[in-house]
């Protein structure tokens, strides 16, 4: 009996038409994909894209320099040079780099900042066209902070209590 | 007539089927195969060398980019191990967060290693359906870490942060009506917890249309059926791992055989095949799918009924709360100390491994009581698997190759290291 029921099943080629059956029955449901550049993907609060520095609510940058976001970057990504501004002579960075080539994105740096100044915004998609874009410097990072700055502060709010 | 000799034909680095940068030296003779020469190391990047140089928590992100298709698995082997050292106790909600998201991580990898293998074999449609639910999945890495695929999320201790209340929703465009943003966002409304247990409801019956198309389909069984037969005996003495070992009949898994984290409360299966050929092998995964969902179920009503902390409150070991960090000075000594020095592990070695999606993946660490590891060994599963190439694949065609480099699910990120 198996046998003959084996036999009838794979002479009317059942499993083939099964699958076909399925594969076509998906030309009728809505579509899962979805316009990329147009629409996108729902991205969390938490993500972890290109890196912006923050500037409070004054207009002064957040950053210290403290270092510890140098210091805790797994890849060696940051580079910082600390000294006095020149007007008021408080403890701010002269120089604030990352090479975007290094960075793996892992986030500790956002981790390590006491003061929330930097921060990984959503931005997922840049390219650079000239050798030497990679390296972000402190007035790029500091005008992309600009730029996005009610997402930053809503995604910062959002995650307040979970860290 | 004149003499056929033997050629030799190189498989690879670059070849589509090859899984990443597997090059092979193969002897044919005509079109069958009489040795397998596989050669490793295109893709070295020294992890364990460059985890000396590093704290222990800095190392943490690189072991995602291991076996780059289950991100969240190496990281807890990696964590675990140095838990071992230090003597710390996870807290228990943090070791359930670290279940269900090694089961997602298994589903993923699964996913993955289901669609390019059928791809390899000549089956292109499952590829798209295992894509579209991955997607979902890799929607939960980001809404609980941030990143889709290299999570950085665990932590000596625990997990970096407790699962988000609500998921991200898609935004309205010009291409959805209201109604097919509402159908879009439905089971976006609730917390991760709900997002996660529709899909381990709807996943079953995913499961059930991968083996419409593939389970019972002549051409996947003429394709796998007999193909790189490995003994029972044969398994063991390579040292095989994952679903490797058990698609040849060996009921091992350390999930249950040494159970770590919360495994020994989870109430789930192990699958074993019976002749250790490929199609067996892809009949074990199919089972781990179901049995990953039962997992994640269990996980899902646990967690949703136990809230609590995900991390050690040893400030030693692990930050302080960020609240607690603006106020209090000897918090903020704490977090300075811990992102720039980080943590000192008493002298000694440690072993733990845990049960990847591709076998046992382990981590060795050897400390002599300094911030760094002195030594840190990777055992990585593919390694051992891509070693029996030669054996598998003898005698069989050139076409088989590619359905044996699929079976042992290959990735080069863990195998070269
Ligand atoms: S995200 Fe990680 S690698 Fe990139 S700059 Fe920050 S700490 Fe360094
Ligand atoms: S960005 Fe934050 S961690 Fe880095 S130097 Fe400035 S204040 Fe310190």
């Amino acid at each position: 009996m198996k046998v003959l029921r084996n036999y009838i099943k794979s002479l009317f080629l059942l499993e083939m038409f099964k699958g076909m059956r399925l594969t076509g029955s998906y030309l009728w449901r809505k579509k899962f994909t979805i316009r990329y550049p147009e629409e996108r993907a729902p991205m969390s609060p938490r993500f972890r894209g290109l890196h912006a520095l923050r500037r409070d609510e004054n207009g002064e940058e957040c950053c210290v320099g403290c270092k510890l976001c140098e210091a805790t970057c797994p890849a060696m990504a940051i580079t910082i040079e600390t000294g006095p501004r020149e007007d008021d002579g408080s403890r701010r960075t002269t120089r604030y780099d990352i090479d975007l080539f290094k960075c793996i994105f892992c986030g500790y740096c956002v981790e390590a900042c006491p003061v929330d100044a930097i921060v990984e915004t959503r931005i997922c998609d840049y390219h650079f066209e000239e050798r030497g874009e990679n390296i972000m410097l402190k007035d790029e990072l500091l005008a992309i902070g600009e730029e996005n700055r009610d997402r930053i502060n809503s995604d910062l709010s959002a995650q307040a209590k979970y860290r | 007539m004149s003499e056929i000799q033997n050629y030799t034909i190189n498989l690879g680095p670059q070849h589509p089927a090859a899984h990443g940068v597997l090059r092979l030296v193969l002897e044919m003779d005509g079109e069958v195969i009489e040795r397998a020469d596989p050669h490793v190391g295109l893709l070295h990047r020294g992890t364990e060398k460059l985890a000396e140089s590093k704290t222990f928590n800095q190392s943490i992100p690189y072991m995602d980019r291991l076996d780059y298709m289950s991100m969240m698995c190496n990281e807890h082997g990696y964590v675990s191990s140095i838990e071992k050292l230090l003597g710390v106790d996870v807290p228990i909600r943090a070791q359930y967060i670290r279940v269900m998201f090694d089961e997602i991580t298994r589903i993923l990898n699964h996913l993955l290693w289901l669609g390019t293998h059928a791809l390899d074999v000549g089956a292109m449609t499952v590829f798209l359906y295992a894509f579209r639910e991955r997607e979902d999945l890799i929607d939960c890495y980001e809404a609980v870490s941030g990143a889709r695929m290299h999570a950085a999320y665990y932590r000596v201790g625990g997990v970096y942060r407790d699962l988000p209340d609500s998921m991200p929703k898609y935004e309205a465009s010009k291409f959805r009506n209201a109604k097919d943003l509402d159908r879009l966002n439905s089971n976006r409304e609730g917390s991760l917890l709900d997002f996660i247990e529709d899909f381990a409801n709807r996943f079953p019956g995913i499961v059930d249309e991968y083996e419409t198309l593939l389970t019972d389909n002549r051409i996947w069984k003429q394709r796998l059926v007999d193909i790189g037969v490995v003994s029972p005996e044969r398994a063991l003495q390579r040292g095989f791992s994952g679903p490797m070992l058990r698609g040849s009949g060996i009921e091992w898994d350390l999930r249950k055989k040494q159970p770590y984290a919360v495994y020994d409360k989870m109430d789930f299966d192990i699958p074993v095949g019976v002749n250790g050929d490929c199609y067996d092998r892809y009949l074990v995964r199919i089972e781990e799918f179901r049995q990953s969902t039962r997992i994640i179920k269990q996980c899902v009503k646990w967690l949703r009924e136990n809230p609590g902390p995900v991390i050690v409150e040893d400030f030693k070991v692990a930050p302080p709360k960020r609240d607690d960090m603006k106020q209090n000075m000897e918090s903020l000594i704490h977090h300075f100390k811990l992102f720039t020095e980080g943590y000192s592990v008493p002298a000694g070695e440690a072993y733990a491994a845990i049960e990847a999606p591709k076998g046992e993946f382990g981590c060795y660490v050897m400390s002599d009581g300094a911030n760094k590891p002195f030594r840190l060994k990777i055992r990585a599963p593919g390694f051992v698997h891509i070693s029996a190439m030669d054996e598998m694949v003898k005698g069989h065609m050139l076409a088989d190759v590619v359905t044996v480099i699929g079976t042992m699910d290959v990735v080069f990120g863990e195998i070269d290291r």
